[in-house]
Order: C-alpha cells, then sequence, then structure tokens
C-alpha cells in the first residue's frame, strides 16, 4: 500500500494505468507473488537459490515436510543446470546464470529453472530413473526421480545447444482444508 | 560447513553438519578417498545427526563410498538419520545397500 501512494503522488499523468494498477491490486489474491532472480552458475550458488525459493514460498505456510520437498526438487533442477547444461569442459571461465521464476498463485508454488546450456537431446531418456551421462561424477540419476517424486507437476523442455527448462508446481497444504 | 572424519577401529566416521548438496559431496569425496586409500579402514559410517538436508548429490556420494568399502569386504552404515532423508534413501533404493543404525555407538558394535 506504501508503494501506491508513492506512485500516485511521483505519476501525474496516467489515470488509467493507476486505475489499472488499482484493479490488479484488488484482484490480486493477497498470497499471489512473482520472482525472477539470475545466478551465476557456480555449485556455491545451489544453496543460494534453496534459499531463495524457500523464502519465496513461505507466506504460503508450508509445512517442514513441503518445505524439504521444494528444497530438493529446486536443488536438483539447479545443480542439473551448472553440472549438465554448462558443463566444465566448455564453459570454463565463461560468466554463466540460472534462471529461477517463481510464482505463488493462491496455494500453489510455480517455480521454473532454465538454462541456456547445451540441452538434453532425449527428455524423456533422460527422466528414467538411474539414467546419467555422467557417471564419472558419481552422479545417480536420481535428480529427475525426486523432482518428479516431491512436486505435484513437472515439465521439460529442452532444444540441444539452447538449454533446459524446468517448470514445477506444488499446491501447499493439500491435506488441510481451505476456507 | 566442511565434514568432519574420525578414525576409529577400522572404521571411518563422516559427519556432515548442514545441508549434503552438490558442493559438500565433492568435499566428502575429495577427503574421504585420502582416508580410504591404503588404510586399515574397512568401513564407512554416515553421521547425519545434524545434517538438514540432502539430494541426489548425496545419493551419489554415499553410492561411490558403498563401492569402496564393498572392495574391501566391509559395511556402509547410515546413523541418524532424520525423515526426509530416509525418505531419499529409500526412494533412490540405497536402504538395500546402507545399514541404518540408530546411533554410531549401534554401528561400532555390529561387526
Ligand atoms: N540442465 C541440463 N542440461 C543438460 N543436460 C541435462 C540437464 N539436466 C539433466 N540433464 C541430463 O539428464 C540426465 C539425468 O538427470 P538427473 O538429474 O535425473 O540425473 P543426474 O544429474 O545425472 O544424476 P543425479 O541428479 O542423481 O546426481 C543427466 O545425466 C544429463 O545428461
Ligand atoms: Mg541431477
Amino acid at each position: 500500500m506504501g508503494h501506491q501512494a508513492f506512485w500516485k503522488k511521483t505519476d501525474t499523468d496516467t489515470s488509467e494505468k493507476q486505475a489499472g494498477e488499482e484493479l490488479w491490486e484488488q484482484e490480486r489474491n493477497i498470497r499471489d507473488n512473482k520472482m525472477e532472480v539470475s545466478i551465476l552458475a557456480i555449485p556455491e550458488n545451489e544453496q543460494l537459490a534453496r534459499m531463495l525459493v524457500t523464502a519465496f514460498v513461505m507466506p504460503l505456510n508450508p509445512t517442514i515436510e513441503e518445505l524439504s520437498d521444494i528444497k530438493t526438487a529446486v536443488s536438483e533442477a539447479v545443480t542439473n543446470a551448472i553440472i549438465h547444461g554448462y558443463p566444465k569442459e566448455l564453459f570454463f571461465g565463461e560468466e554463466k546464470y540460472v534462471h529461477i521464476t517463481c510464482r505463488n498463485e493462491e496455494h500453489t508454488l510455480h517455480v521454473k529453472i532454465q538454462d541456456e546450456g547445451v540441452g538434453i537431446e532425449d527428455v524423456k531418456k533422460a527422466m528414467e530413473p538411474m539414467y546419467t551421462t555422467k557417471p564419472e561424477l558419481e552422479r545417480s540419476g536420481m535428480g529427475f526421480a525426486f523432482m518428479e517424486a516431491f512436486m505435484d507437476g513437472i515439465l521439460v523442455k529442452s532444444k540441444l545447444q539452447k538449454g533446459v527448462t524446468v517448470i514445477m508446481n506444488k499446491t501447499i497444504g493439500k491435506e488441510v482444508c481451505h476456507e | 560447513m566442511n565434514p568432519v572424519f574420525e578414525i576409529r577401529r577400522n572404521y571411518l566416521i563422516i559427519t556432515v553438519d548442514g545441508e549434503l548438496d552438490h558442493y559438500m559431496a565433492d568435499q566428502i569425496r575429495l577427503k574421504a578417498d585420502t582416508y580410504l586409500e591404503g588404510t586399515r579402514i574397512k568401513n564407512v559410517i554416515f553421521n547425519f545427526q545434524h545434517t538438514t538436508f540432502m539430494d541426489s548429490s548425496g545419493v551419489g556420494v554415499i553410492m561411490g563410498r558403498y563401492k569402496q568399502v564393498r572392495r574391501m569386504k566391509g559395511k556402509l552404515y547410515a546413523v541418524h538419520m532424520n525423515d526426509s532423508i530416509k525418505r531419499i534413501i529409500l526412494i533412490s533404493g540405497l536402504h538395500k545397500l546402507v545399514c541404518e543404525r540408530d546411533s554410531i555407538e549401534d554401528a561400532l558394535k555390529s561387526e
């Protein structure tokens, strides 16, 4: 609300825009929110990504178990972007980013994790449990399996040399009755 | 936080403080190898008492250590697992390879 007062004072010629803004405020569910961040693709930032999404989803009052599910799923997608999307052999020394977009809508968290790396040739095969292209790095091929197990829905899109987009969602508090 | 290593008899105890992710897994791997190469150590105990998070990177590092102790006819134990770690262990099928114990003392007793 403080933001709106500021908006009214500084902007003189925007009555239409202003009305739209007010409508959005009214129609918007109090929990709805959005976040877009790009983080440098380095292992240290996997923890940062988990913390960001965890903090973002807090207003939906997730249980400890739901939080842990979301943390794991986000960790898997971001780790994949860093390890597989931007492999060291090809991207050493380059500044590459992982893009995270979050949206809370009613009681549902939508999260999108995107890279502009090498991409996946066969997405269906990549999503099979125990399938990994990096056994020499002691990867177990369980990342996508965990994302599927811990979130309600997952969609994976990819184009070779263009990168990978993982979209996931999870409704919070399914076992309790929402008024 | 860094993993802590301790040797008792022919056991290597790896205590994971904080979050077992890709970053921590690399740290464990690096140091565990120097302990396991050319010593009498046969068994490994992963102590999860202070572990707040684990993902597939943890599964990978446990699986890797399992293969090492198997070569020496030893065992791999996991102690103090919380519910979310247990779930990860179960989904990944690791529970078939890892011996679950309540405490380090229990694991040390079992040989
Ligand atoms: N962002 C990405 N860019 C390119 N390839 C990817 C990406 N994410 C996943 N892959 C491919 O899909 C495979 C399966 O991914 P998944 O996360 O299930 O297993 P993993 O990463 O190999 O092992 P784990 O997640 O258990 O450590 C990877 O081995 C890799 O070949
Ligand atoms: Mg993975």
